[in-house]
């Protein structure tokens, strides 16, 4: 069965729709700025999602509803979705989140940080009547979440999904990053020679995914969340489960890999990372595919950060275009890969997605736009 | 047609095995019952001693489906209510009070609660197919279904399913073993009464 991805929506400081993301990265905007934690961390660089903008943002949606920020976040990212696409009695909601409302422990509200709690309260919020599903699989779970999506819709347990991915800038992940010594001093630099790690960063973002097949609709033609088996804070050296995600992808979309227009990889910006995804796709020979990060546009915005990834690319085979990764200026990884230094209109057609986070875990997604070839 | 092969218990000081308690523990305390069943075992894996409790539940209620196991094509499909909020409760408090900030990476790397997929990989050598779920109670539904289709559609040749509790001292796990052939009929109603 084909699933499709449909309407995309995202909520990030750059903007609080997909358009807006897209129009603002066309035109080289970075999020990353210089933002206050708090008296103990100080500043560091990262994206955040300013606070007014978003409340005046969120009184159109809902001027009555008291909840926390993060449900904000999620009702604002998926309302306009289900605006366009009203919910079935089989529509699931599958969330990505690797922290949910950890916020909530810095106040001593245990029962507030449970991320089975923000779900249902969405669930019931836009009133599902299915079960919500959740994923917590560290930086992979936005492309988890899609992957999900399009097996329990080929399973037939669903004919829809409304997938959602939210992760939040909070003290408890800066501090925890900063205790790895995986933060960047400065704004981060994918693949670059002079990386030097990590900005974290925020966002909310919502697709719909179904078995329709509408006129602009993307389909998911392969995917596989393969583990390294290797590390559980660090990348395998050989990128072995990024590579077995990639070609098992592959191998379900039965193309070659020549035929791959573009890629929008992991690119964090650590040393370890952006090295083992150069592996990788060299043992793929996808070192010519032009390849970015869009890390240096939003920073990691953790479990959000596959689906956002992805609603870029969407736009970008949209809109024939390769997006330069930013930050980047020199080749920094021992073996080369193509990354992509201007913007360019380019006739796409295929894209892979991949991430990889702790825990050892990897995901890949073949995305391609054009209906006509729609294999069931 | 698929199977459950074998299936482990492990709450209140008690391990069971396909439904018998193969491990009675006579202290009261969690870190030393784990302790116990893992000297049991006869494995020496030090990194054992460096997890956090939600892994270590995790570690040997796979090590005891899987000790005798060849194949490494098993996906693993965890799930709980409480993801790592235990240790999130650690890490917070080393960063809650500023006159007393020590952020630990040893501790915030189990802040994921699919760190006990990524330990349960490396031990057995698996590089397959996983995802870690949260959600209030064992979702038998959706987890008999997907476990059914990654094995159909070939993308694992067994599926390992595990339930693992673990908040301020409180723990459960429940696991399973999903393939071919077995001892009960990989269905809803067998599920149930393994995560009840």
């Amino acid at each position: 069965m084909a699933v499709f991805i449909h309407d995309t929506n995202i909520i990030s400081p750059l903007g609080f729709s997909t358009d807006d993301n897209f129009q603002k990265i066309l035109l080289g905007t970075s999020a990353i700025e210089k933002v206050f934690i708090n008296d103990k961390i100080g500043s560091v660089y990262a994206g955040k999602i300013n606070d007014e903008l978003f409340s005046n943002h969120f009184q159109s949606i809902n001027a009555d509803f008291k909840g926390s920020r993060i449900e904000k976040l999620l009702i604002a990212a998926l309302s306009p979705i289900v605006e366009k696409n009203p919910l079935k009695k089989d529509s699931v909601f599958i969330l990505s989140t690797t922290k949910g409302n950890i916020a909530a422990l810095a106040n001593d509200d245990l029962s507030g940080a449970f991320i089975d709690k923000l779900v249902q309260n969405i669930n019931s919020y836009f009133g599902f009547e299915t079960d919500p599903i959740v994923v917590s699989n560290a930086c992979t779970s936005g492309v988890v979440a899609i992957s999900l999506a399009k097996r329990f819709i080929e399973m037939e347990q669903f004919t829809n999904a409304y997938v959602v991915a939210v992760d939040e800038l909070t003290p408890f992940v800066v501090s925890g990053f900063q205790s790895f010594q995986a933060m960047s001093s400065e704004p981060c630099k994918p693949y670059d020679a002079d990386r030097t790690g990590v900005n974290l960063g925020e966002a909310a973002v919502a697709v719909y995914v179904s078995n329709e097949n509408r006129t602009e609709s993307i389909q998911i033609l392969g995917d596989a969340n393969i583990n390294d088996a290797n590390h559980i804070s660090g990348p395998s050296r050989t990128g072995e489960g990024l590579f077995l995600s990639i070609e098992r992808a592959i191998n379900e979309a039965q193309i070659t890999s020549d035929q791959i227009d573009c890629i929008s990889a992991h690119g964090t910006a650590t040393l370890f990372n952006d090295e083992m995804e150069a592996v990788a796709f060299n043992r793929l020979s996808l070192q010519n595919v032009p390849t970015n990060s869009l890390k240096g546009y939003f920073g990691h915005t953790l479990g959000a950060s596959g689906l956002l990834e992805t609603v870029i690319t969407i736009e970008s085979l949209k809109n024939n275009v390769l997006i330069p990764s930013f930050g980047y200026q020199q080749q920094g990884t021992t073996q080369q890969i193509n990354i992509i230094t201007k913007k360019e209109q380019k006739s796409l057609k295929t894209a892979l997605k991949t991430a990889s986070g702790f825990g050892g875990s990897n995901s890949a997604m073949i995305l391609v736009k054009n209906s006509e070839n729609v294999r069931n | 047609m698929y199977a459950i092969s074998k299936f482990i218990n492990i709450s209140q000081n008690v391990v069971c095995e396909n439904g018998k308690t193969i491990f009675h523990n006579q202290e009261d305390n969690f870190a030393a019952f784990m302790k116990n069943v893992y000297k049991s075992l006869n494995i020496s894996y030090p990194k054992f001693y460096k997890m956090d409790d939600l892994c270590k539940l995790a570690f040997i209620a796979s090590e005891l489906l899987l000790q005798n196991e060849t194949e490494n094509d098993i996906a693993l499909l965890f799930s709980n209510n409480e993801a790592s909020l235990d240790t999130d409760l650690k890490h917070q408090q080393s960063i809650q009070n500023p006159e007393d900030y020590y952020p630990s990476p040893a501790v915030f790397v189990y802040t994921l609660p699919n760190i006990t997929i990524g330990e349960v990989s490396i031990r057995h050598q698996l590089k397959s197919e996983s995802a870690f779920f949260v959600a209030e109670k064992y979702q038998t539904d959706y987890l008999h279904k997907y476990a059914e289709y990654l094995l159909k559609t070939n993308k694992a040749q067994k599926v390992l399913c595990g339930w693992i509790h673990f908040l301020n001292g409180d723990y459960k796990a429940d696991f399973y073993l999903v393939e071919k052939m077995g001892i009960l009929e990989h269905s809803k109603e067998h599920i149930n009464d393994i995560t009840k």
